[in-house]
């Protein structure tokens, strides 16, 4: 418990609103993102620089609003093996979809 | 049946029990005690099995003749897949964790409760929430789908309640974090001193492995259940390739989690068998760390092998052979613990009590079901086989012949600390033969059907396949007698069993050092272990050699 304590002195209410400002520009920005023809430059850059945007806003949103910035190794152990979870799944569906038409066993 | 106190409680109580502390409606539904939690989710969970099971009757009933006969074809639809989605999401999934873990799981650590009891109850409204909301929607007609939801069936051509029960098991999966984060935070942070990691018996690392997999995976069901929901209601194109989405993208994420999930099905009962094949061969089980260490590795590589369920969906050549070398891998960590109950049993005591006799039902249909696993892993053979009665034998080894299997042993082996009572150890081991008897002629010849083509999910099938439904039948018969039994000898012990020995088994384990039925508290003081995990030697503190059983079982 004094641990919990200990991490909600880190956070206060000027902090928690600058929180919720990033996710607002940050969802503001996502959306004139969009707006810009981006994959001109090269094909999936608007999908990218929205994941860009939104991994900002997860990452804001963890390690302040969820204290992980000042948890102990095992919150953050925990919360990167999360996303390597995450990238798992990804990666496992990517290599059938990536692999259909073409690579090793392409037809 | 007389209690020694001395050889078996130390840390009891003579104040009385949770059964006893408050007898009102309220003092169980708003009660933080992880073990009423226990008995209410064995109740509801028992019920969903029950209604489950006569879905199954309904299915058998229709295949014993060839033509579709009993049920229309859109009926039999429903039916199976209202057998599927109680028995996979309502019964398998919550029934050991739920149950027997909950009860069982701070007391063999030595804590007062779970680390989170408010949340404990949560997780249990919050399966009532979404069972209750699937009931409704049965009610209403159900759902047509399979219990797998494939798209475009779920999105494109349903007209069933699609979206009713979905709803109903993407509420029901947050019962299952929470319980699944219960337990972790609970074994990190709630075990009595001395009570290392390497002392904690093996049904705690299973929990703990499965908690793993509920916290990592549920989401993503959760999530994918939402897509379709989504689909259907706003026409987003997500599995739909007419407006822009992939079918088979639902399938990877439908079963990155539910390759998983028969992980959280069978890593619970691998525990319970740990459990019951060291303590009732009285032997130190062989290879503790193997054991602890393969269940986390099941839990780890069984997220990588989800592709096997789609080898004919359309996945890519390479993927496959990915998915079905990996399918190869997870069955290591199986083997050896399979290997290691086997060494345990050598030279061990060995008794044959009705637990045990689960242990050893589970240890031959878990291999048999788990080896034929390895049929269906490989590329090239499962393209005759995917889709027929050879993959409905080969889960239901898995799900009945293990984990089902492996619940009914876990209940019997802890009904004197949960309840206090006795059962009849007669009826226990006639209902413990009928069920592997009845099991095996249910199933096995679904191996042979399955081979000769006979597809699953079909009201109808050639005439030359009826001898063997038959046979399948008459064996779902003796199985459904083999599982009404111990409801009835189990309820009967409740009024009329003979009073439970605080350590009926005589056993080194925490749980049973104290009384039976438990205090509220779990222990008057704190535990301090002292043993390691399976001692039957004289470090573990019991004087069992003054108390062999045949002196303390006198009932």
């Amino acid at each position: 418990m004094s641990d919990n304590h200990e991490q909600h002195d880190h956070m206060n209410i000027p902090k928690y609103v600058g929180v919720f400002l990033v996710l607002v520009v940050g969802t503001i920005l996502t959306y004139y993102a969009a707006l810009v023809d981006m994959d001109s430059i090269f094909p999936g850059a608007n999908t990218l620089v929205a994941l860009l945007i939104a991994f900002t806003k997860m990452a804001v949103v963890m390690l302040f609003f969820m204290h992980v910035y000042w948890s102990k190794r095992l919150i953050w152990l925990s919360a990167i093996g999360s996303f390597f979870w995450l990238a798992i799944m990804f990666a496992f569906t990517l290599q059938d979809y990536l692999t259909r038409s073409e690579g090793v066993f392409g037809r | 049946m007389q209690a020694s106190d001395a050889i078996s409680t130390g840390y009891g109580s003579a104040k009385g029990n949770y059964l006893t502390n408050g007898s009102t409606l309220a003092s169980w539904l708003l009660t933080k005690d992880h073990k009423r939690i226990a008995i209410m989710y064995l109740v509801t969970v028992s019920m969903f099995f029950m209604m489950g099971g006569l879905y199954a009757a309904a299915i058998r009933l229709e295949l014993l003749t060839p033509a579709s006969d009993l049920l229309e074809t859109g009926t039999y639809n429903r039916v199976f897949t209202q057998h599927g989605i109680l028995m996979i999401f309502f019964f398998l999934i919550p029934s050991i964790p739920a149950i027997l873990g909950n009860f069982m799981l701070p007391l063999m650590i030595g804590a007062k409760d779970l680390a989170m009891p408010r949340i404990n109850l949560l997780s249990l409204y919050i399966y009532w929430a979404g069972g209750l909301l699937t009931l409704y929607a049965l009610m209403q007609g159900g759902v047509d789908t399979g219990w797998t939801f494939y798209t475009p069936y779920s999105t494109t051509f349903s007209n069933s309640y699609v979206m009713a029960v979905g709803l109903g098991i993407f509420i029901n999966g947050f019962s299952s974090i929470l319980t699944g984060l219960n337990f972790i935070v609970t074994i990190h942070t709630m075990r009595a001193p001395g009570m290392t990691w390497f002392r904690l018996p093996l049904f705690v690392w299973a929990h703990y492995a499965t908690s793993l997999v509920m916290i990592l995976g549920t989401p993503v069901i959760a999530i994918t259940v939402l897509l379709v929901a989504i689909e259907r209601t706003v026409k987003v194109g997500i599995f739909d390739p007419a407006i822009g989405g992939d079918p088979i993208l639902f399938q990877h994420l439908f079963w990155f989690y539910s390759h998983p999930a028969v992980y959280i099905m069978i890593l619970p009962g691998m525990g319970v068998v740990s459990e019951l094949i060291s303590n009732f061969s009285r032997k130190k089980i062989f290879g503790y760390e193997f054991i602890a260490f393969s269940s986390i590795a099941i839990a780890v590589f069984g997220f990588l092998v989800w592709g096997h369920h789609m080898f004919v969906s359309g996945q890519s050549v390479y993927a496959g052979l990915v998915f079905s070398f990996l399918t190869m891998v997870v069955a290591v960590p199986s083997a050896i613990k399979m290997f290691n109950w086997t060494a345990t049993l050598y030279k061990g005591s060995i008794t044959f009590d009705t637990p045990m006799l689960y242990a050893f039902g589970f240890m031959g249909l878990f291999l048999i079901g788990g080896l034929t696993g390895l049929f269906l892993g490989s590329v090239g053979l499962t393209v005759h086989l995917t889709d027929t009665y050879f993959v409905v034998a080969h889960f239901h080894y898995v799900m009945v012949g293990g984990q089902v299997i492996a619940y009914l042993g876990g209940i019997h082996y802890w009904w004197p600390k949960m309840t206090g009572r006795m059962y009849s150890e007669f009826w226990g081991k006639i209902s413990a033969m009928l069920v592997f008897v009845g099991f095996n002629l249910t199933f096995f010849p679904q191996f042979i059907l399955g081979y000769q083509g006979m597809p699953r999910r079909y009201a109808a099938y050639p005439e030359e396949l009826q001898v063997l439904n038959i046979f399948s039948t008459a064996g779902a018969s003796v199985l459904g007698v083999g599982l009404v039994m111990p409801v009835v000898y189990l309820t009967h012990s409740l009024v009329f069993g003979a009073k439970a020995a605080d350590n009926p088994w005589m056993l080194p384990g925490l749980e049973w050092r104290t009384s039976s039925p438990p205090p509220t508290e779990n222990f008057d003081v704190m535990p301090v272990v002292t043993w390691e995990a399976y001692e039957f030697g004289e470090e573990n503190g019991l004087d069992l050699e003054a108390a062999r059983r045949s002196d303390v079982v006198t009932a």
